[in-house]
């Protein structure tokens, strides 16, 4: 054991790697996702101890290879980064059992092993961002998600998630491309690609090159936002999230857009916050601007879809909103708003696309119509449905009332009244769109499509069951959620100029 | 009986309606079983926050606390007066609500009668939190539980006017806590540091008078139960739910929450004390009394009884409000009353209501021409029911009003007191023909058209009769005997 744990840091990211390989030579599709699995369930156990070690106190510095940071790569892990890890883990490894019935449903046999592999090195891609202390590894490891992340989606059958997975591709490529233009100029004003070194380098670079520094924040702004989904850049999101296979839905709407997300907040509050005061560049009042208008305007639209996934994509655009927002607020409670938002949408938005893929494994159709009266064929499922949808409505009892109480509180500290009332209305809309949903599944007469329909087996329903017990659980218990969100927002923040 | 002490009753409490709403579905096939559960669930409620009366009058505060939910707030419960006589109300009022509805559902052969009854059970175990709870956010939990586990009910007939009602239902009473009752909460913590309730508020010396205006405005329109004009529109709108539905919106549950919540933030978040130093009673008075006389005077309009009875509930929450707001200790002592005495007369003439629909399927108050021969028990019951909302002794509506206007008249509040004044004349004017149509009119002759509108009826099934009747004992009984309530609602605010 003591020989190991120096290693975890490099061992989180080794083993989905060397997974992903193995699963991609095995060929067939029940044994890839028998290394899929236990590669998942083992993820939870490393992120944990690295957890538990950066509560214990201080943070992990991880020399990869050997090489002395900043000239080698160095994987750093502090609280912020352990809990995005656990997060991430966490997610793989509950909803992994229900991939089995639900990707043979979906996909060809001969794609089932790619379908894994491209899974875990995904997998791969978004941890090593989020536990990489350094600008160009973050790059590389943001490529090899994305890459994994275009096959997953045009991984099913469904011939529009080709041209969804091209438009992603376009886009994330602009995206990844703007990130490293940001990092060169970091590098061009600094000479460093480690975070921390070029947060210690920043101060004295501004001062000779103000203007590098500015726009590389710029470059990097758009092009995580783009991979993050921020308002009006989203436009990637719905058509890719509607149209991927259900279990890829899920993977990805709880963690890829999470990941990006913690780069920003990593970008911002621990590379340039020493050095630059946000309140005088006008970067806390556009993200701001642009996270009410993904709230608003997401929400508005989802109202609209007839297609239920595509429905909850547009809620995740709105949801993202409300995690940049507590980044534009920037202050203890409105961050820890966001990082826990992180967790309590990643969980909720799971279980609703759980909850989707469980009715289409039934009576192959997310159609609202189709949906007509199918609560009481699929209790189960539907109850888990009306539980998480109400996580996002944010009633009190559940995850999304938790996130929503800290953003309040933080505007209410930093910005006022009228952002409070602006963080409630919009969750009014989401009361629209959750209860079309419900009316319709549960207090209609059965659609033809579903007579027949009844709960799916055991390894879909139990992750389902799982993460909707949680969205009560963390609504309720949070010292395992909020407390570690706020001790990272309180780091965070403490960094700041 | 170690083990039955006032923290124990309290979860106990809490446990019993969510106990019956698991048990009712494994009865789903047997209905004379599955009422029963209810039937027992209600009166072992009812038991046990009696046991938690004598503790509460001899000065003990049961309390019980769970895990910190955010700092410094935790999911805590702890039973002071006002909460003990809401608590009382409700679960008294189960009971005989539990015996109607059974009558009134068989009936009328309702479908879905099992969802009914488990929905049922949860809201009152969601009144019960509300009741119970310690400090704003375990009772926005709680409220917000009570509007979600009411909506299958409001929706029941599951008809296209129903789901209408259903989602405005909904969207008013989520929206309305969310938008505005919420960011009074988040604001509340911002400024005193803590949510719990404290006798004499917590506000006090923390905020601006600017400020408790805002917040005043957020608390007093974001409760929207309490069906303050504008935000009432669900209430008649939720008409079309089973009258059994109606009387747990009007009389047992939804709105007394309302008032309940109003009537707790008046008292122990801002403090009466400090609401009157800061001059508040003014504007208070005029936006409660505005309710109290236009919801009358559109009562007057109604032809449809329900809907004349919705708008008088109207009317008669906002004269909760108002006894609060002249924000006189005795003023607030009879807001309190007046919850009480509202639960049992209007519940009384619900029932009426749907003891007409289930015997007679009438359901415009023109049609009821010398009805009152035929079914004389349940027009008794009404006109009692109607004389109590009046205000006119002996029955338990006289008391509230009373100390109302007394409050009114120590504060020199004479706006209070002419608005009183008026609407008890339109309480009058709508209530009183009614029962003069029912008694002193000639019934209409006997029509022979194809729908055969005027068959003869007699009475409605017994357990609706029984029902009504012993709600229309309770309203007058509550005028000779009230101690009980009196002496919580002293307890309240430390007299």
């Amino acid at each position: 054991m003591t020989a190991v744990m120096p290693h975890l840091p490099a061992l989180q990211i080794v083993v989905p790697l060397l997974g992903a390989i193995l699963a991609g030579f095995l060929r067939r599709g029940p044994t890839a996702f028998a290394v899929a699995l236990a590669v998942s369930w083992l993820m939870p156990f490393i992120a944990g101890a690295l957890l538990w070690q950066v509560l214990g106190g201080g943070s992990i510095s991880y020399r990869l290879g050997g090489w002395q940071p900043p000239y080698g790569i160095e994987y750093r892990v502090d609280v912020f980064n352990a809990f995005v890890l656990m997060l991430v883990s966490v997610i793989g490894a509950v909803t992994m059992p229900y991939a089995r019935r639900s990707v043979a449903f979906e996909i060809d046999e001969g794609r089932q092993a790619w379908f894994y592999c491209m899974y875990l090195l995904c997998l791969t891609g978004l941890l090593g961002i989020t536990i990489t202390g350094d600008a160009f590894n973050a790059f590389v490891f943001l490529e090899v998600s994305a890459l994994a992340t275009y096959v997953l989606i045009a991984a099913g059958r469904d011939r529009r998630a080709l041209l969804a997975s091209y438009q992603y591709l376009i886009m994330g490529t602009i995206g990844a491309t703007f990130y490293v233009i940001g990092v060169g100029l970091l590098w061009v004003v600094t000479g460093s690609l480690n975070f921390v070194d070029v947060s210690a380098r920043l101060a004295e670079a501004a001062t000779v090159q103000p203007r590098p520094v500015i726009t590389a924040l710029a470059f990097l702004t758009v092009g995580v936002s783009l991979k993050l989904a921020l308002f009006p850049l989203h436009s990637w999101l719905p058509n890719a999230y509607a149209y991927a296979p259900s279990f890829a839905t899920t993977f990805l709407a709880a963690t890829a857009t999470k990941v990006a997300v913690y780069l920003l907040i990593r970008l911002y509050f621990s590379v340039f916050g020493p050095t630059l005061n946000f309140q005088k560049l006008p970067v806390s009042e556009l993200i701001i601007g642009l996270s009410i208008a993904a709230m608003f305007a997401a929400s508005f639209i989802a109202i609209f879809q007839t297609n239920l996934k595509r429905m909850l994509a547009y809620s995740s655009v709105a949801q993202i909103g409300y995690i940049t927002l507590g980044i534009g607020i920037a202050n203890k409670a409105g961050l820890t708003g966001s990082i826990v938002h992180l967790a309590n949408h990643a969980v909720m938005k799971a279980a609703l696309f759980l909850a989707l893929g469980a009715v289409f494994y039934r009576i192959g159709s997310v159609k609202l119509h189709d949906l007509s009266g199918i609560g009481p064929k699929m209790p189960l499922t539907m109850a888990a449905f009306v539980v998480a949808g109400f996580g996002i409505i944010g009633t009190p009892g559940t995850v999304g009332f938790i996130s929503k109480w800290y953003l309040a509180v933080g505007a209410l500290n930093e910005v006022g009244w009228p952002l409070v009332l602006v963080i409630m209305a919009s969750s009014l809309l989401a009361v629209i769109y959750i209860g079309r949903v419900v009316e319709v599944a549960w207090f209609r007469d059965p659609s033809p499509t579903c007579i027949g329909a009844s709960d799916p087996p055991l390894s879909m329903l139990i992750p389902l069951l799982v993460l909707t017990a949680a969205t009560i659980w963390f609504g309720i218990d949070t010292q395992w959620t909020a407390g570690i969100a706020g001790k990272a927002a309180g780091m965070l923040v403490g960094g700041l100029k | 009986m170690t083990w039955a002490t006032p923290e124990c009753l309290l979860i106990a409490a809490l446990i019993i309606p969510l106990a019956a709403a698991l048990l009712i579905p494994l009865f789903h096939r047997w209905p004379n079983l599955r009422e029963t559960v209810t039937l027992i669930a209600a009166v072992l409620l009812c038991l046990t926050v009696i046991a938690l009366l004598g503790p509460v009058l001899s000065g003990v505060r049961p309390q019980w606390s769970g895990v910190e939910v955010l700092p410094g707030v935790a999911f805590a419960f702890k039973l002071e007066p006002l909460g003990m006589l809401f608590a009382l109300i409700a679960s008294s009022l189960w009971i005989v609500n539990s015996i109607y509805s059974i009558g009134y559902m068989r009936a009328n052969k309702e479908p879905r009668q099992t969802t009914y009854y488990v929905c049922f059970a949860i809201a009152l175990a969601s009144t019960m939190g509300v009741a119970f709870a310690e400090n704003l956010f375990t009772l926005f939990l709680f409220y917000e539980m009570l509007t979600i586990s009411t909506y299958p009910l409001v929706t029941h007939r599951r008809d296209s006017e129903a789901m209408a009602s259903g989602r405005l239902y909904l969207i008013l009473l989520l929206g309305t806590s969310m938008v505005l009752f919420l960011p009074a909460i988040a604001a509340t913590y911002v400024l005193a540091g803590t949510i719990d309730f404290a006798p004499g508020g917590i506000l006090g010396g923390k905020a601006s008078g600017a400020t408790m205006v805002v917040l005043l405005v957020l608390y007093l329109f974001g409760i929207g139960k309490a069906a303050v004009m504008p935000f009432h529109f669900w209430l008649p709108a939720a008409m079309v739910a089973p009258t059994p539905v109606s009387a747990l919106l009007h009389a047992v549950a939804v709105v007394k929450a309302g008032v309940f919540c109003v009537v707790k933030v008046m008292v122990m978040i801002f403090g009466v004390d400090a609401l009157a130093a800061a001059g508040q009673s003014g504007w208070l008075t005029v936006v409660a009394g505005t309710t109290v006389i236009v919801a009358s005077v559109v009562a007057l309009k109604q032809d449809n009884l329900k809907r004349r009875l919705a708008y008088s509930t109207v009317s008669q929450l906002s004269y909760v409000v108002l006894g609060a707001a002249i924000l006189a200790p005795i003023s607030v002592v009879g807001a309190a009353m007046h919850i009480a005495a509202h639960a049992w007369c209007k519940i009384t003439l619900f029932f009426a209501a749907g003891s007409i629909y289930t015997a007679a399927h009438l359901t415009e108050v023109s049609q009821l021409n010398g009805i009152g021969r035929r079914m004389p028990w349940t027009m008794a019951a009404f006109a009692i029911g109607a004389l109590g909302m009046i205000g006119v002794p002996p029955t338990a509506g006289f008391l509230g009003k009373w100390f109302m206007l007394t409050g009114a008249m120590q504060t020199a509040n004479w706006l209070a007191v002419a608005i009183m004044v008026v609407s008890t004349v339109l309480n009058a004017g709508y209530f009183l023909p009614i029962v003069f149509r029912a008694f002193f009119r000639a019934p209409p002759e006997p029509t022979h058209d194809a729908h055969g509108g005027h068959e003869v009826h007699g009475e409605a099934p017994w357990p609706i009769v029984l029902a009504l009747t012993a709600t229309a004992i309770g309203a007058v009984a509550l005028f000779f005997l009230p101690q009980i309530p009196l002496a919580l609602a002293q307890m309240m605010i430390g007299r």
